[in-house]
């Protein structure tokens, strides 16, 4: 079977989820193996995170001369894997940088380019994958035709299954040209860490727009008593109530998660385009006219200032 | 400087989107306008022309069919300097690999006789939303990419650019020339002035084909494209859930419940 390789989505060595979910599909299309572009003191506890995921190898760059670089050299080494193991597919979380490194690798290796999967699986002649477009009004399959498939995912796509994998380390060395090195990060600051999920990862999402007033405590509590992550409408980010990290939207992140509770949010498209397909899709309005009751599962027409605490309250009863 | 925008023709997105019958995006059958997110694109251009207040030229560069020329003239009314326009019938149907090529093509011939030193780019189109072309161009063009950026600050031919990382914000030093996208919270886009609009009309437009560019119609289009599309089928309508009206508090009660027979608490 041929390897398919997964380029490892991380921060200083800490895997994250989408990961493990593109572990998941790559098992679907051949044998897993992991890419990790980063320090080689970490090449060991990477290794095991991703081996109770089903990779097979574990090809480590060390980044020590590209750290902070910019997309390129890291395309630049996918390459001279590409190469090297000749691959069934190559897939890379559909962040930004997992696009950008993708783009050029598609262009270096001339293949065929597939963003923001929502799906993908084995077909006949290669990965068969599942877009949502046009603000997920539509859903487009479709498949690579020339070269190695280059597929990035969204996360939340498949759910990870636990399969043991070897694992096997290999150090794998790179030439990275010094045109590479043209972009450099010359100043960096972590976001910080908010103690809830990742918005894009989240499995639920508790969102204010407009109608909080830029009041997001209401918000707050009920994402706190789900467990789930706090996004927001534009309206509410070009109100300066939320940093432009919390966005859900065309503009801001898209967002896949199994419940999707939107509060004083319209529901203009700008912001459907980043929901739309959430599994299953709440909210709460003072306007029973508002566009976003055409969406829901469940809706309450009424003041989120009462409604939210007093439903935060209830829920913490119960747990 | 020598900058150049990438503006892309775009199906309205409040319009009624859809496919032809060979699942390529209808481009013709509905209104189309300048890429909302390109607008931040052709602004910062002109931002950096004026701080500048040299002879910064900025040619706005488009590909699409012939309407596409639309988008061109919204940028030229925006108070870009020149417009170009790469139509081709042989171009219907290019995926972002044949779309980048074109660009490519197309940049270098601007560039023919004075080098671009920016390219400069929106941070997706409103249609495919890929945003993977700004990236595509650099590596064809042999360039440096900044992208995402929120802050835009170029001194000389050096250029800082402020972004918000997926795990941090920040900032991106490189030296032009360059390839360079900006989000849509770089700032607020000018709208045409009536003097803006006027004057668009005697700005120099040129329109090449794929003979100008130099490229070969084989390599672009649907049908050498290296990814094709299977199936495009609307997804159903949600179906209108539920929807109560909240009275003393009854909205929470029904909501809790809602949440708890879904097994979300």
């Amino acid at each position: 079977m041929s390897e398919v390789l997964v380029l490892v989505d991380h921060v200083d060595g800490a895997v994250k989820k989408p990961t493990y979910e593109l572990l998941t599909i790559a098992a679907r299309l051949g044998e897993p193996s992991a890419v990790y572009i980063g320090g080689a003191e970490k090449a060991d506890a990477v290794a095991g995170a991703v081996s109770r995921y089903g990779a097979q190898k574990v090809y480590v760059v060390d980044d020590a001369e590209i750290k902070g670089y910019l997309v390129a050299p890291k395309a630049e080494a996918l390459q001279q894997l590409v190469e090297r193991t000749s691959p069934a597919a190559v897939l890379l979380p559909s962040s930004l940088e997992g696009k950008e490194v993708a783009a050029r690798l598609a262009i270096k290796i001339e293949s065929g380019l597939i963003t923001d999967a929502v799906d993908v699986r084995a077909g006949d002649g290669g990965p068969v994958t599942t877009q949502s477009v046009f603000a997920g009004s539509y859903s487009v399959t479709a498949k690579v035709t020339r070269g190695t498939p280059i597929i990035t995912v969204k996360p939340n796509s498949a759910a990870p299954e636990e399969a043991e994998g070897a694992a096997t380390v290999e150090p794998v060395t790179v030439t990275v040209s010094d045109a590479a090195k043209g972009a450099q990060i010359v100043a960096s600051q972590p976001r910080q860490a908010s103690g809830r999920p990742e918005l894009t990862e989240a499995a639920i999402v508790v969102s204010g727009g407009r109608g909080t007033g830029g009041d997001f405590q209401g918000v707050e509590g009920l994402a706190d008593a789900l467990g789930a992550a706090v996004g927001a409408s534009r309206a509410a980010v070009d109100s300066g109530w939320k940093p432009h990290t919390f966005q859900v939207g065309q503009t801001g992140k898209t967002v896949s998660p199994q419940l999707y509770v939107a509060n004083g949010i319209s529901g203009a498209i700008q912001h459907r385009a980043g929901m739309q397909t959430s599994k299953t899709i709440v909210a709460v309005n003072k306007d029973d006219e508002a566009p976003i009751f055409e969406l829901v599962d469940f809706g309450v027409v009424g003041d989120l200032h009462a409604v939210l605490p007093a439903a935060t309250e209830q829920i913490n009863a119960r747990k | 400087m020598n900058i150049v925008v990438c503006v892309k023709h775009v199906p309205d997105s409040t319009a009624d989107r859809h496919f032809e019958d060979d699942l390529t995006v209808d481009r013709v059958g509905v209104d189309g306008l300048l890429s909302e997110l390109d607008e931040y694109a052709v602004e910062q251009a002109l931002q950096l022309k004026e701080k500048a207040g040299d002879d910064t030229t900025v040619t706005a560069l488009c590909v699409g069919p012939e309407k596409a020329v639309d988008a061109v003239r919204k940028a030229l009314q925006m108070g870009v300097d020149k417009g170009v326009l790469v139509s081709d019938e042989a171009i219907a149907g290019s995926d972002y690999i044949a779309t980048s090529l074109v660009l490519a093509k197309a940049v270098e011939k601007i560039g023919a006789e004075s080098r671009v030193d920016l390219v400069m780019c929106g941070m997706a189109s409103t249609d495919a939303a890929g945003s993977v072309v700004p990236a595509m161009l650099a590596e064809r063009l042999g360039l440096p990419q900044v992208t995402m950026a929120s802050v835009v600050e170029a001194q000389g031919d050096q250029v800082r650019i402020k972004r918000d990382g997926d795990a941090a914000t920040e900032v991106v030093g490189a030296t032009m020339p360059l390839v360079m996208s900006v989000t849509d919270q770089s700032g607020e886009a000018r709208y045409p002035s009536f003097k803006g609009i006027m004057a668009a009309k005697k700005k120099p437009m040129a329109t090449y084909s794929l003979a100008d560019l130099g490229v070969d119609p084989g390599q672009v289009g649907l049908s050498v494209a290296w990814t094709v599309v299977e199936d495009a089928t609307a997804r159903p309508p949600r179906s209108a859930g539920e929807i109560v009206k909240d009275e003393d508090g009854s909205g929470a009660t029904a909501l809790t419940e809602f949440l708890a027979a879904k097994k979300f608490i």
